[in-house]
């Protein structure tokens, strides 16, 4: 996936254009199905800067619910997020809050 | 070029452009659009979007209890899919590089999409697909509406293309654009067929596939009278079209020269010819052609186009300018036949799993007597301007028959109380048009006025066939013995009980017939106006002595293959010219 070059006011460039990347796992028993695809793509599009998920064939843009429910990412599923542009790190926190801790406020699987 | 073959459903030559309605309950067929449209089919795209966006939101905002919690995230995901800025590209690149139209790109696209998720192995993605079809459904709908309404302001003379037509969409379609109708689906009797004929258009059906093989705007030829369709013609296949077509008009201008002469036969036996109408404004077409009356009036028209349920005031304002128009001739106004596949604005989204079984016409009415009353009184008020007579469809046995008169008496009463002016002796009859009825009609005979034979439905339901589904419309015939016997049986009952009796179906309309009606007693035939002066010419040929000698010979005969064989060389024997 080709990520867009930001415009972005010459004077705020060194304070927020940075590059982050993490590691996630899915937690939640159901996987990445629609509803936690859509609150990914929902906390995703707080943010300004581009945000790219990839799982070990695909990169896919993490505003476009199409293409997050695409990867169909199930319970125990790495996938890797990155963040490139304005607020890039707070973007990549909310994020790995979002899937590891409130795991899409859903159950983890039974025991 | 490409020629394709169907069924003749209504006689004429149209040569114009294309204009298709899909429907969002078939897959859509892969159609090219001119590279300079790509623009406005990425804006209808975009609309259709805009529009879904507005429509799902308005509908989430009313879902507010815990139980429907889950219902909103639902619209939520739908909502976020219908925003997908990659998704609306996706499409648009599509439509700039294969110009397509935006009904395709957005199908294909979805169900690529949805293809995906049922490749998972995991179920709750997997299932997902549903919303993904959901999402499609919602977008098409928005798309094809706006087709259709197009089809309601056109503004040049077009060949209407569709898988099938169905009531509410016909009833749209302007008469002074529409020239001709192709459908996929369909036979001789079904809606697209009868409402071509009482528009006066050429028509073919049961082309099987064709939608798939035209593209908007392509020049087509239909041919009703060979049931043939030209897609792309050249042009001089055109050439002959426009001479066969100047033809073609003559003869029926000389059909017209019979207008003024009486419908008898060579041995003087007087039949009554009448028209079948769905608009008001296809009473003068009557007139024209040498009709002596209506004989059915069918209402539903008013239900099915306009988007709101019609008020008495305009029910009443139909009825009397058709009165107007025949003054001291008859008017069979018959009640409204809606359910099946004819539904009102209130009901047409509750679908029933078997419909021409279920609620419609006289039952629907019974269930919903203030619609029921509402007609009554105005079929009633407009008594009151000539020679009007009512018609209940589809009795099945004593007891609506029964009902019906009683709501039609309260209705008289109300009027009476309100000393408004009606026709005190207005006659009241009944379609035959189920086995039951036509089992019961001597019983039935007793407390109506006239009976009227609804071919259509009474071969349908007789035979167990759907006269719209092509897979098994080779089974439906008029003249299968089971048929004719039940025919007979209410032709009997009918003189026995002095009471006046006439067919209205679509079987009176086909030349091979004619005289076997004739020969079993039939003295009053309802047709769609434009085929009036050919019933009427072949009246004239024939004398009642030979038609009995006919009827006579095919009651004898077991199988409908035999009747129709026989039927066929004895018209061809007697009129040539019909063939």
């Amino acid at each position: 996936m080709k990520t867009p070059t930001l415009k972005m006011p010459a004077e705020k460039k060194d304070l927020e254009k940075k590059i982050c990347e993490t590691e996630v796992v899915i937690k939640n028993a159901d996987g990445l199905h629609m509803r936690p695809a859509m609150q990914f793509v929902d906390v995703a599009s707080q943010f300004e800067c581009d945000v790219t998920v990839s799982n070990i064939e695909n990169d896919v843009d993490g505003k476009s619910i199409m293409q997050m429910s695409m990867l169909a990412a199930t319970c125990g599923t790495k996938l890797k997020i990155k963040t490139d542009g304005k607020n890039a790190s707070e973007a990549i926190e909310a994020l790995k809050e979002l899937v590891e801790i409130k795991m899409f406020d859903e159950a983890p699987p039974e025991e | 070029m490409e020629i394709k073959k169907g069924i003749s459903a209504s006689p004429g030559i149209c040569i114009a452009k294309s204009v298709i309605i899909d429907s969002e309950d078939y897959r859509i067929p892969r159609r090219l659009v001119e590279p300079t449209q790509q623009p406005a089919e990425i804006q209808r795209m975009k609309t259709a979007f805009d529009k879904a966006v507005k429509q799902l939101s308005k509908l989430q905002s009313g879902q507010e209890t815990k139980e429907q919690r889950k219902i909103k995230d639902i619209f939520a995901v739908h909502l976020r899919f219908l925003r997908d800025r990659s998704l609306i590209k996706k499409i648009a690149d599509m439509v700039r590089s294969e110009s397509v139209t935006a009904e395709y790109a957005v199908s294909t696209t979805l169900r690529e999409i949805a293809s995906q998720f049922i490749k998972v192995k995991d179920h709750y993605i997997s299932e997902r697909a549903a919303d993904i079809y959901d999402i499609e459904r919602r977008l098409l709908k928005q798309l094809l509406g706006n087709k259709r309404e197009n089809v309601e302001h056109l503004e040049e003379e077009v060949a209407i293309v569709a898988k099938e037509l169905s009531p509410t969409q016909t009833a749209g379609f302007n008469k002074k654009f529409v020239k001709g109708l192709a459908t996929d689906t369909g036979g001789r009797t079904s809606h697209t067929a009868i409402v071509a004929r009482s528009l006066g258009i050429p028509a073919v059906v049961a082309l099987e596939d064709f939608t798939d093989s035209v593209n908007g705007g392509d020049l087509v030829i239909i041919d009703g009278n060979r049931g043939i369709v030209i897609v792309n013609p050249d042009e001089h296949t055109i050439k002959q079209y426009e001479e066969y077509s100047l033809e073609f008009h003559e003869f029926e201008h000389k059909l017209d020269a019979i207008r003024e002469k009486p419908a008898i036969t060579r041995d003087n036996v007087r039949i009554t010819l009448l028209g079948n109408i769905e608009f008001s404004g296809e009473a003068k077409l009557v007139l024209e052609k040498g009709g002596e009356g209506i004989g059915l009036y069918r209402t539903e028209f008013l239900y099915l186009n306009s988007p709101t349920e019609p008020t008495e005031e305009e029910h009443y304002k139909a009825y009397s300018e058709t009165i107007k128009v025949f003054k001291d001739k008859p008017v069979t106004i018959r009640t409204v036949d809606l359910g099946a596949d004819k539904y009102t604005q209130s009901k047409r989204f509750a679908p029933e799993p078997n419909p021409f079984l279920g609620l419609r016409s006289i039952r629907f009415c019974l269930q919903n007597i203030d619609i029921f009353k509402m007609q009554l009184r105005a079929i009633l008020r407009a008594s009151a301007l000539g020679k009007v007579k009512v018609m209940f469809p589809l009795i099945t046995n004593l007891q609506e028959l029964m009902q019906a008169r009683m709501i039609l008496h309260d209705v008289m009463e109300d009027l009476d109380d309100e000393s408004i002016k009606y026709d005190r002796n207005i006659e009241i009859g009944i379609m035959i048009e189920t086995p039951a009825a036509a089992l019961t009609a001597s019983t039935l005979a007793r407390d109506v006025d006239f009976f009227s034979i609804g071919t259509n439905d009474l071969t349908q339901y007789t035979l167990a066939v759907d006269r719209g589904n092509e897979l098994v419309s080779t089974l439906y015939s008029s003249v299968d013995p089971a048929v004719l016997r039940l025919i007979r049986t209410v032709l009997q009952d009918a003189h026995k009980a002095q009471i006046d009796i006439s067919i209205c179906g679509e079987m009176a309309s086909e030349a091979e017939y004619i005289m076997l009606l004739l020969g079993m007693g039939v003295r009053t035939i309802s047709i769609a106006p434009p085929m009036l002066p050919e019933l009427k010419q072949i009246i004239r040929s024939v004398t009642i002595e030979e038609c009995n000698q006919i009827a006579r010979k095919i009651l004898g005969m077991n199988s409908e293959r035999q009747i129709s064989n026989y039927l066929r060389n004895a018209t061809r024997k007697i009129l040539p010219e019909a063939f």
